[in-house]
């Protein structure tokens, strides 16, 4: 396995009187997609935005490229390299596609070159440049979430459900554009619930349980044993396969 | 495809104008009160602007916007009383070497009080609505008595340069040159703003803020040092709109910012909170609604914006032109 770009060591998360993340030991490889799987309420999202600090982790450590990024401000962090697809898609409405991507560019006006890779993942970005985000479809706005996470090269992408809510054809076209993602080396840590979509992809897994992780290694390794499956995932798996 | 303007609050407007003609009867009055009520809507814009974009960039309750308003005003007469000589001056060209350097002052020391208010009043109170009312009303009534400590409580005049009274002459239609000079600052200001907004990387992450600054942040913009720009900009032209304020009225007194602030509530409300075009589209239709009720039907002029607001919230919840938020 390649060594760790991400790694968080005994994370607790509080929200309000809530104790969310209860120890979350994960470790994210390098040049790897790594899914993020568990039922509804595990701590996915919650370990995601902890991650980026958009909620403060209690305890624990976050290190990424082994620095210690647990007490960092948000911007901070994201200006480490890591770009963030929330389960929401966080897109803004109100401004046009093309708007979208120059403000996910950082470094300055989005490459040419980079806008036609983007562009051959999800051609209706292309024919939309000029419409306002709030007037895409549900599964447009996800390719405009996704484009902006890679509109210049990041070092970690984290992704928070990216099939939920769209219709199969449009899944398995954002399968075939995080197929050739990996290809780039970018490292993605994932949530997703859609079990096949998580199998096509992933190359490790963990499993998340009531704040925890549970499960950590192959996906492969997952992909292949239905007892494992069954006793990890359990009802959530049967209901999206 | 093109991104749609919504065409329905500007046709809006044009019908009101329209159908006060027909009420009206006579078109020079018409013109007289529809410039009238653009000066008064621009003006109310300018002072608004900044408010709106605070208000929906952070969720911030500035109760003391109208101190910026106010210190602009004082400034202004203070510094016509200082170039007096260039102010009584029959040149149009002396008389702008006295205004311009005014405006500018207005808007240099409202930009400065508002950089200090937001580090000492607002800052300690992000995300804390209540304390925000509170600390806000406070600021406003410890400024105002500091304004009587540093010009008195007084009445202070403000009077408008030689070349900016009267009127132009047109047929048997006067048009007020300094409601003219209100318009074109109005407007001059409303596009300054839209190409801000619209061509720059600054106006983006604004207008982006304002919808969602959690996803601002999470790309790796600093959203707090935004929304101090933002504040000192929308205190400036606070400033800026209180100095043309009280030239407008030829008089300044310390409750001049507070008197105006419900108006401006108004405005932003019907316009949608945090959209400049909403608050230029309310502004006006502020302006307008109130000069025209005011010679139509002067008894219910007082309540006619509590009343027009009323209307346009129950035709749009959200105001004009919504902000989708997240």
């Amino acid at each position: 396995m390649a060594d760790a770009l991400l790694t968080l060591a005994g994370v607790h998360t509080h929200i309000g009187h809530y104790h969310i993340l209860q120890g979350v030991d994960l470790a994210v490889p390098r040049g790897e997609l790594t899914m993020l799987l568990g039922r509804n309420g595990a701590g996915k999202t919650t370990t995601l935005r902890t991650i980026l600090g958009l909620w403060r982790a209690s305890a624990g450590a976050i290190r990424f490229e082994s620095e210690d990024i647990t007490q960092r401000e948000t911007p901070s962090i994201a200006n480490l390299g890591i770009a963030y697809v929330p389960e929401s898609m966080g897109i803004f409405a109100g401004l046009t596609v093309r708007e979208n991507l120059v403000l996910a560019a950082r470094s300055g006006p989005p490459e040419e070159k980079r806008l036609d890779w983007i562009f051959r993942f999800f051609p209706p970005l292309k024919k939309f440049w000029q419409l306002p985000a709030g007037l895409l479809s549900g599964g447009q706005k996800q390719m405009l979430a996704i484009s902006r996470a890679i509109v210049e090269p990041r070092k970690l992408l984290l992704i928070d459900e990216p099939t939920k809510g769209l219709a199969p054809a449009i899944i398995n076209n954002l399968i075939e554009a995080f197929a050739e993602l990996k290809q780039t080396d970018t490292t993605i840590l994932m949530v997703e619930q859609n079990f096949h979509a998580a199998k096509s992809l992933g190359d490790s897994v963990a499993v998340m349980d009531a704040g925890s992780i549970v499960h950590a290694g192959r996906m492969a390794e997952l992909a292949a044993d239905a007892a494992l499956q069954a006793r990890l995932l359990g009802l959530s798996l049967e209901a999206h396969q | 495809m093109k991104p749609g303007i919504d065409w329905i609050p500007p046709a809006l407007l044009l019908a009101i104008a329209l159908g006060a003609l027909a009420m009206i009867g006579n078109p020079s009055t018409w013109v007289t009160l529809t410039v009238a009520g653009l000066a008064m809507g621009l003006l109310i814009f300018i002072m608004s602007s900044g408010l709106t974009l605070v208000f929906g960039l952070m969720d911030v309750m500035n109760f003391a916007h109208g101190l910026f308003i106010a210190i602009g005003a004082y400034v202004a007469a203070s510094t016509l009383k200082l170039l007096s000589a260039a102010a009584g001056s029959q040149s149009f060209l002396a008389n702008l070497g006295a205004v311009l350097p005014a405006m500018l002052a207005a808007v240099l020391i409202a930009g400065l009080l508002g950089l200090a208010f937001e580090r000492v009043i607002i800052k300690p109170v992000y995300g804390q609505h209540l304390k925000q009312i509170l600390i806000t009303t406070g600021g406003m009534i410890v400024a105002e008595q500091l304004i009587h400590v540093f010009w008195g409580p007084d009445l202070l005049p403000l009077p408008r340069p030689a070349t900016l009274r009267g009127s132009f002459l047109i047929g048997d239609m006067a048009i007020e040159k300094f409601r003219l000079i209100a318009v074109i600052v109005g407007l001059a200001v409303f596009a300054a703003m839209l190409l801000l907004l619209n061509r720059t990387k600054i106006g983006l992450l604004i207008r982006a803020g304002v919808e969602n600054k959690e996803m601002v942040e999470a790309m790796g913009y600093r959203i707090r040092r935004l929304f101090v720009g933002v504040f000192v900009a929308g205190s400036a032209l606070a400033g800026l709109g209180g100095a043309l304020w009280g030239m407008y009225q030829e008089s300044v007194t310390v409750h001049i910012g507070a008197n105006m602030m419900v108006l401006i509530f108004i405005v932003i409300i019907i316009g949608g909170l945090g959209s400049i075009g909403g608050c230029f589209a309310g502004a006006v239709l502020v302006g307008l609604v109130a000069n025209y009720v005011g010679y139509l039907s002067p008894k219910i002029a007082l309540g006619s914006n509590i009343l027009l607001m009323v209307l346009v919230l129950l035709w749009r919840p959200q105001g004009l032109y919504p902000v989708s938020k997240q």
